[in-house]
């Protein structure tokens, strides 16, 4: 035999046959643990409402971990629902050019609406589906971490279906593979490097929803899920610093503990599915995958599973009646792209109408301009921590990019960073603006802030990473220095990274200001002006013509701040800076 | 046996366009009809813009023609026929399935059971030896080795036409002639299980070393432009004076003015006209220059011949062809008979300095390319001395493709801005008169 490729399971591991080993001790372990827990924490969710607020959230340490599983179930629970969000609404949108024309500009706006603001209706709309039961407030808190995730997988899938290499279409269609295989076999495995990836970085936001939403209040409702967000609400009431200090580790932990297990697995064995046939750079690695490649028994009792999804994906499944010829000749014709455009134009007039109607029940003229300064307050806010962020993180991150070993050893942190959810640490600023008596117009921005800055650090550290060394040693060959070096070298190399960071940093930001905008420590409450603290009074309020006032106005901002600063500086880098 | 006198494939009158505009249809194929009987190789080929893919793609069922028909055994193809499988120029191999996994696709797709669909792939893995590779992913093969598993997912479905897009291309020369002499050692041993081959080339000497008859295609459209027999007994021996002579036959074909069917001359110089809407391509001044170079020079002094030039230049030949057509475009060469020429202006502009060379380049672009001095014209008429390039594309696009309409004016880009004939701006896609900076 003349080549014999690392993980195969033909390969001779040892000379003695091994049935079991100690990586399969650990393997069982960690499984049958999982499996354990995750009883623990579904049992509890078919309780009636009454019932669980009979237990108040405990602030003792020791029911941390408890919390943390209830939380970490939520993420995984959204992170399915986003899956199959995403393979049947990104399937449709890539084959029906019809459904294209109406998915891909709904998916675009719902990416830039703020999903905080629509916590209130969520709620009350799950709690309405499973009256007096928890499980609907699960549902709300599920879909909130859901309405982070989804778009943006779903933004990559639809984008991998559209750029399938032609060559394997081709092959597709020429060798006879139905709809299913051809989904299974070409359209799914090639899209998972960016699904798995676009995932990894939504779970970032996703943290930040699970801990906004385990506690709210609608209303007269208040409601608060046992978990993480639910421990940081009550320590906030309690003025507990020690208890938020607690759920600050509890919280790295998870996250580490979400990283090892789960996504730098995947992302390594994604790795296989990457379409360049040519290896660039060391491939990822994980212990993890290496364990369960390594474990015999393990394996063993996976394979069948494997086998199973595998013979699913090859059964020749299709239409059972393939659609006649005039009826297709029919359908796509250019008179019925007319008519589908009617009916778009007039489902949009008419969803206007009805939120315009819905609005002015409630809300004068005047008060939309006031909403619309508020926004104008925020978009302020935004506008300057972004550049005060990138005037901080560019040249840090251009510093520890071109330094390799620096590089490696910051650039998980950076990510990690990313991922936590700020909301946790804002006790500690509230408590220092009360404690100093600081003007909270200008010390809660910050927090906005918080937890996105860190997009633009590790994004620029990757740019300035990728960064060739042959131009470094050209720039340097010829004597390029200082101001020149900057704006003539680094600054155009790593341009396309950073936008794509600060695209994300604002985007988050919009988002956190509507928790960071009213903070409160206790019965403290600070309040800054601007939008995300008028759609929190609202939905404190249960005001709902002002909710959906607030949130459209905010959409409206993020899309033209998106189509007037970030895309245009997209294509430029797209088009004149590119390093290929 | 095998039946030699009743067409397995018959292409009828195939005409291939592609919409343009509201009511305007730009013409890839024009009236193709070919027919393919059992027990032959036929290969098609031309040059980039003969439509030889575009006919592979309708008689693989992938495309559907614009008019005319293919029929299968007397049957209208109307889709991906079973008994047709096809071999790609970039191999085509999904990068997250092994070996066997590839090559069990097409089985796949048809229901096969898994033993014997495992038995028929092991058996296509051995024929062409990949036997050992079976567990590997296309990623840790070299080039060779995953066409070869393009080869046997397509022979394990056992169909009765194989047709090859162009299947050695991608491959360096050392790779593809094993590859190339293994897949005729096995056709002629009769181990294939399939009837026929047609096979798509730019590659002149693999069409005569592989073919039992060559189809010479003519470009825009792509048209059969002349029909060639090549009746050597294999194995053929490239360097035989009767396979050389074939080559050079075929050479002159393909650069013969007046098409590959028109009577070949090997005296007279014949200038075809130059329109606006002649297709250029795009090639370097650097290599214009270079070619000039190395003609003017010895071994050749002035006259070369086009398969001992591409050899000497290690060129293919399907990139030289647009080298001396440009040559010939600017009348710094003459192309007939497969041999090229160096014209007076040519060994001029080699014995010249960087300046002046640009000087008599410019004057040559604008008196023989009409897109160049058209360019011209519009710029000195305009009062700002500036035109868009869309202004040019538009008008360029009434005629021909959006591809070719791009390269026509890349072509006259860079050799204008060779020969400062006029400044073009990427930035604003501008042309002008002058230099602002």
């Amino acid at each position: 035999m003349l080549f014999q490729p690392a993980g195969s399971r033909n390969a001779p591991a040892s000379v003695r046959p091994r049935y079991f080993s100690a990586f399969d001790l650990f393997a069982f372990a960690v499984v049958f643990g999982l499996l354990a827990m995750f009883t623990h924490g579904t049992d509890q969710a078919l309780i009636p409402i009454s019932e669980m607020e009979q237990v108040p959230i405990s602030l003792d340490p020791t029911s941390l971990p408890e919390y943390a599983l209830r939380t970490t179930l939520r993420m995984l629970a959204a992170i399915v629902a986003s899956l199959i969000f995403t393979f049947i609404y990104g399937a449709i949108a890539a084959k029906s050019r019809r459904a294209e024309m109406v998915l891909i500009p709904i998916l675009d706006i719902l990416q830039s609406v703020p999903v905080l603001g629509f916590l209130s209706f969520t709620v009350l709309f799950f709690m309405g589906l499973f009256p007096g039961q928890v499980l609907g407030v699960e549902f709300a808190a599920v879909f909130a971490i859901f309405t982070s995730q989804a778009w943006n997988m779903t933004f990559s899938f639809y984008q991998s279906l559209k750029t399938l290499p032609r060559d394997l279409e081709e092959v597709s269609t020429s060798f006879r593979l139905t709809g299913w295989q051809r989904f299974w076999r070409l359209e799914v495995p090639f899209s998972m490097p960016g699904l798995v990836w676009n995932t990894m970085m939504s779970m970032s936001g996703g943290w930040f929803f699970v801990v906004a939403s385990e506690a709210i209040t609608v209303g007269s409702t208040t409601i608060t899920l046992p978990g993480i967000g639910a421990y940081v609400a009550t320590a906030i009431d309690a003025r507990n610093l020690t208890a938020v200090a607690w759920s600050v580790f509890a919280m790295l932990i998870i996250i580490l503990i979400y990283d090892q297990l789960l996504f730098r697995p995947l992302v390594a064995w994604a790795e296989k599915f990457r379409f360049e046939q040519s290896a660039g750079g060391p491939p990822p690695k994980s212990w993890v995958l290496d364990l369960i490649k390594r474990a015999h028994f393990f394996q063993l009792v996976l394979s069948p599973l494997g086998y199973v999804a595998r013979a699913l994906g090859r059964m020749p499944l299709s239409m059972p009646v393939p659609v006649p010829k005039g009826v297709g000749a029919a359908w796509s014709s250019r008179t019925m792209d007319r008519i589908w455009m009617v009916l778009i134009v007039a489902a949009c007039l008419y969803s206007i109408w009805l939120i315009v109607r819905f609005v002015a029940s409630e809300v004068a003229l005047p008060e939309v301009f006031h909403v619309l300064w508020m926004g104008f307050l925020t978009l302020i806010r935004v506008a300057v921590l972004i550049f005060l962020a990138s005037l901080v993180w560019v040249p840090i991150g251009v510093w520890i990019g071109l330094r390799p070993k620096v590089a490696t050893a910051v650039q998980p942190f950076a990510q990690f960073l990313a991922a936590f959810p700020a909301n946790i640490i804002f006790p500690f600023a509230v408590v220092g603006i009360v404690h100093f008596k600081l003007d909270p117009n200008i010390w809660l921005s910050p927090l906005m802030i918080l937890g996105t800055q860190w997009y633009i650090l590790f994004n620029v550290i990757a740019g300035a990473s990728a960064f060739p060394t042959d131009m470094r040693e050209a720039a340097s060959a010829f004597h390029i220095r200082g101001w020149h070096w900057w704006t003539k070298v680094i600054l155009p190399g790593v341009f396309p990274y950073y936008v794509t960071g600060a695209l994300t940093a604002s985007g988050g930001s919009w988002n956190a200001a509507i928790v960071a905008e009213v903070a409160s420590w206790g019965d403290t409450t600070l309040r800054a002006d601007g939008l995300g603290a008028y759609i929190a009074d609202a939905t404190t309020a249960g005001d709902y013509p002002r909710i959906t006032l607030g949130i459209a106005v905010m959409s409206l901002y993020v899309i033209a701040f998106n189509r007037t600063l970030w895309r245009p500086m997209f294509s430029f880098a797209a088009r004149r800076l590119r390093l290929d | 046996m095998l039946d030699t006198t009743t067409p397995m494939l018959q292409v009828s009158h195939v005409v291939q366009s592609y919409r343009k505009g509201d009511n305007n249809r730009i013409l890839v194929l024009d009236d193709v009809s070919i027919s393919l009987k059992e027990g032959e190789i036929v290969g098609l080929l031309g040059r980039s813009g003969s439509g030889k893919s575009s006919l592979l793609r309708i008689i693989s069922g992938l495309n559907e023609p614009f008019g005319g028909e293919v029929t299968w055994y007397g049957k209208k193809v109307e889709g991906p026929e079973k008994g047709i499988s096809m071999v790609f120029q970039t191999f085509a191999l999904f990068p997250w399935l092994t070996v066997r996994q590839n090559v069990e696709i097409g089985l796949e797709a048809m229901g096969v059971d898994a033993t014997e669909r495992r038995k028929r792939a092991e058996q296509a893995i051995d024929l062409i030896g990949l036997g050992g590779f079976e567990t590997a992913y296309p990623k840790e093969l070299s080039g060779g080795m995953r066409q070869r598993v393009g080869f046997a997912r397509a022979l394990v479905v056992h169909p009765k036409l194989m047709l090859m897009d162009e299947p050695f291309s991608a491959l360096d020369v050392l790779t593809a002639e094993t590859l190339r002499t293994d897949i005729i050692d096995l056709w002629m041993e009769g181990a294939l299980p399939i009837k026929s081959i047609l096979i798509v080339t730019h590659n002149i000497e693999e069409a005569v070393l592989m073919c039992d008859r060559v189809l010479i295609f003519t470009s825009n459209p792509g048209r059969v432009g002349f029909e060639m027999p090549i009746n050597l007994p294999h194995p053929r021996d490239r360097q035989a004076p009767e396979f050389r002579e074939l080559v050079e036959e075929i050479y002159a074909r393909m650069t013969n003015r007046e098409g590959p069917g028109a009577p070949l001359h090997h005296d007279a110089l014949h200038h075809a006209e130059v329109t606006l809407t002649t297709h250029l391509t795009p090639i370097s001044t650097n290599i214009l220059a270079g070619l000039l170079e190395e003609l003017a020079d010895p071994p050749y002094n002035g006259k070369a011949d086009l398969p001992e030039l591409a050899d000497s230049l290690h060129l293919p030949a399907d990139e030289l062809f647009p080298v001396a057509e440009a040559l010939a475009m600017l009348r710094f060469a003459d192309v007939m008979g497969g041999d090229i020429l160096i014209t007076d202006a040519g060994r001029q502009f080699v014995n010249l300095d960087v300046e002046p060379r640009k000087k008599l380049f410019a004057k040559h672009v604008l008196a023989n390319i009409p897109l160049a001095s058209h360019i011209r014209k519009v710029l000195d008429e305009r009062s700002g001395h500036k035109a868009p390039w869309s202004r040019f594309a538009d008008e360029l696009e009434d005629h021909m493709s959006e591809d070719f309409a791009e390269d026509c004016l890349r072509a006259v880009v860079n050799w204008g801005r060779y020969g400062e004939v006029f400044v073009y701006d990427e930035k604003t896609r501008q042309f002008s008169l002058e230099d602002k900076d």
